[in-house]
């Protein structure tokens, strides 16, 4: 079965990780749904957040090709219930002044906020999970969305323990 | 430590200290300052080649020889990516290597500066890792961890790329004492229980194989596996990789497995039900069509790199280690069965395969025209040079002739490039292997196609005194290729025919690199041409064996069928079972 899998990399900092991370999933033929990287609370580390839809298996091949690269630290696919996972939208909506209200309306009952506003233009800023955004984006379709950004999804763990804490001691690592 | 040097100088004294003895390659504007100091090392010999990827073949048959790192050098664009397929070859076959390339002045990367290509980006997929250096101070470092790369866990290619203001600029020398690399820690020590497991799994197994791969001679596990099959008594097939990791005349063992297997091989494969599967791989050449492929059998499968069990495979007993630790601990936890009186009868499956062998025992017709069969040749040459030499193989029919019908009995003693199937792998494979084992008589057994590709570097092993004996298996075509047209496309042979019969003359290209040429077109000849290249040692020999073209390799499993459907010659399916 084809599911969506969100999978926590912690990586060193290093140039061209970033390169050799997306080369394995196009070469193996994963498409990436959504890609996020940034710092971590440890100097030198950071942590890439990889949505792709892909069979169990084949999932399990891409982990260990992962795993294998000298730069990877650490691995964790997190699972939707384990987890918070969360996108920032940035949406551009045109919107002649009348129905301005109508918009920023939509907007409150997703707690969007309005951060610009143009002549014929409104931008929202909304953060959530992909069914929330999701939802927005097709309540703003029919007034017209004239640009769109996502951020990537970024997720973390639910409660006390931290995947990164652990990953540098090398009694964790099996691979 | 108070006297700085250049990058270039720490660049040679770190290959010093991580013990290089020799470098294949080629200089050029960004490795320039590289070569002044090579000059003067007394530790490290370097050997000019006439093509980088001649540089990386020596490397490889250096490494796959003598089980050390292999090193090539080269400069930057041209020059560092001639060195991709010899590092595409180390990747498939799990050579150490070392590639060192010189790379533009970091101010000009990115600018399409004159010689620059992005050799990192092109290999990041065809190295186990890569380097890019352009700061002096971590020369030292960036080789270091290459060689504890390329020589640890599932041995691979690194390449390390430095800009020429590094080798250029003034810096201090620190080796590093030791190497830190918390992403890259290899398991080498498997898992008791799972060894246990797979222990009663074979004393519970009617029918079990022993399918072993390049593993066992990378990790050097081949004493262990003579025991491990001789205290259980069960058979052994050596893949491609494999040839020379279980002696060819043990009664334990049937031969290689997969498309040009032998049938006993594949037999046993196909109607096993447990594959204990040693540092191999699943490679689609000795499973055929996946879905056929062993169909009873249960699978312990134990490797060194964790990405390869149950990639193609689905293993019941997966093992994560270092082939010699895992059959160590493989033979104490059967001991421990047997002790307890748990043993497992293979007699009946014995049986079985000792039929098998002996009815479809590897052979092939001799032309009845009275021209040269390649495999006759080829099976001499094995008689005649015994199993200490080495053998270096091209790639296509001589390469499958010569894992078939030489007898290897000495892990190291084969070499050949079985997963890229590099044509013009052998000549340059040969001449390293040479300088890494120069009392070893090394033959390298090529095709006429192959030997065109690279047989320039016989000028290296002239000049150099390497040494080196050359059998061309000349049958004027691509062979392997045109085994194909003759089987699947109706024997239209379109573009196959390389005409070296005629051009190039192979005995006067020899006399021309300063190499014995010799010829051999009969049969009668065959022996003393031999001896007469044998008895040849001040100068490499380039023996032009001349030999019939329409000799096949069989048996075959065609690509992409099941094993099941394997051909002892052509039209000729073998009966598995026994008629009674």
């Amino acid at each position: 079965m084809t599911t969506r899998h969100t999978l926590s990399v912690l990586v060193e900092d290093q140039p061209g990780v970033l390169a050799r991370i997306s080369a394995l999933f196009s070469r193996r033929g994963f498409n990436i749904e959504s890609l996020a990287v940034g710092q971590t609370e440890l100097a030198g580390i950071s942590r890439i957040t990889i949505v792709v839809a892909v069979d169990d298996l084949p999932l399990e091949q891409v982990t260990k090709q992962l795993n294998k690269l000298v730069n990877v630290l650490k691995i964790v696919e997190l699972e939707p219930e384990g987890a918070v996972a969360r996108e920032l939208v940035l949406v551009k909506v045109k919107v002649e002044p009348d129905l301005r209200r109508q918009v920023i309306d939509i907007a409150e009952v997703f707690r969007a906020k309005v951060v610009d506003v143009a002549v014929d233009t409104v931008t929202l800023e909304v953060t959530g999970s992909r069914d929330k955004t999701e939802a927005l984006l097709k309540l703003l379709e029919p007034y017209g969305i004239k640009e769109l950004a996502q951020s990537g999804i970024v997720a973390i763990g639910r409660g006390p323990r931290s995947i990164s804490d652990r990953s540098l001691r090398p009694a964790d690592r099996t691979a | 430590m108070t006297d700085q040097i250049t990058g270039a100088q720490s660049l040679v004294r770190s290959l010093e200290h991580a013990g290089v003895e020799v470098v294949f390659g080629i200089p050029g504007g960004a490795i320039l300052p590289a070569y002044d100091p090579l000059m003067d090392s007394q530790q490290v010999r370097h050997i000019l080649t006439r093509h980088e990827q001649g540089a990386g073949h020596a490397a490889e048959g250096y490494a796959q020889a003598t089980g050390r790192v292999g090193v090539c050098m080269a400069t930057s664009g041209p020059g560092a990516t001639n060195l991709v397929t010899p590092i595409a070859d180390a990747y498939m076959d799990s050579v150490p290597m070392v590639a060192i390339t010189g790379q533009v002045p970091s101010a000009s990367i990115g600018t399409d500066a004159f010689q620059e290509a992005d050799i990192r980006g092109i290999t990041m997929p065809i190295t186990k890792h890569n380097f890019l250096v352009t700061k002096p101070a971590e020369i030292p470092a960036a080789i270091a961890a290459a060689f504890h790369i390329a020589g640890t866990g599932r041995p691979g290619p690194v390449l390390v790329d430095i800009a020429k203001d590094a080798l250029q600029a003034r810096t201090d020398f620190v080796w590093p004492e030791s190497i830190d690399l918390p992403g890259y820690r290899p398991v080498t020590r498997p898992h008791a229980k799972q060894v246990r497991e797979a222990a009663r799994m074979i004393v519970d197994s009617k029918r079990p194989v022993l399918y072993v791969g390049g593993g066992i001679i990378k990790s050097r596990a081949h004493a262990e596996l003579l025991r491990l099959a001789e205290l259980t008594g069960i058979p052994v097939t050596t893949t491609l990789m494999a040839r020379g990791a279980f002696p060819d005349s043990h009664p334990l063992h049937l031969g290689m497995p997969g498309m040009h297997g032998t049938v006993a091989a594949v037999g046993a494969l196909q109607k096993s039900d447990l594959l204990i599967c040693l540092g191999a791989r699943f490679d689609d050449r000795v499973t055929g069509k996946l879905e056929s492929f062993a169909p009873d059998a249960a699978v312990i499968h134990a490797d060194i790199d964790p990405a390869e069990i149950s990639k193609n495979r689905t293993a019941d007993i997966p093992i994560v280690g270092d082939a010699r630790e895992v059959i160590t601990d493989l033979i104490v936890a059967l001991q421990a069965e047997f002790d307890s009186g748990r043993a497992g009868d293979y007699a009946e499956w014995s049986a079985l395969l000792d039929h098998m062998k002996t009815t479809y025992p590897l052979g092939y017709d001799l032309p009845t025209d009275g021209t040269l069969s390649p495999q006759y040749v080829i099976q001499r040459l094995g008689q005649m040079a015994g199993p200490e030499a080495i053998y270096a193989a091209g790639v296509g029919q001589h390469q499958m002739w010569a894992a078939q019908f030489i007898n290897y009995e000495i892990p190291g003693t084969w070499l050949n490039s079985g997963g890229a199937g590099t044509m013009g792998y052998s000549v340059p494979a040969a001449m390293g292997a040479k300088v890494g084992r120069p009392d070893a008589t090394v033959w390298s057994i090529d095709g006429d196609g192959c030997f065109q590709m690279t047989n320039q570097e016989l000028a290296t092993c002239t000049i150099n005194d390497i040494p080196i004996k050359v059998a061309v298996i000349n049958n004027s075509s691509l062979g392997m290729v045109r085994q194909w047209q003759t089987l699947f496309y109706e024997s239209r042979y379109s573009n196959t025919d390389l005409h070296s019969h005629r051009i190039p003359d192979f005995v006067k290209l020899a006399d021309a690199y300063g190499c014995h040429g010799l010829r051999c077109e009969s049969p009668e000849e065959v022996d003393a041409t031999i001896e007469k290249a044998m008895a040849l040692n001040d100068a490499p020999v380039v023996v032009d064996f001349v030999v019939n073209k329409d000799a096949m390799v069989w048996p075959m499993v065609a690509a992409g069928t099941s094993n099941d459907d394997i051909k002892y010659a052509r039209d000729l399916a073998p009966r598995w079972d026994r008629e009674d």
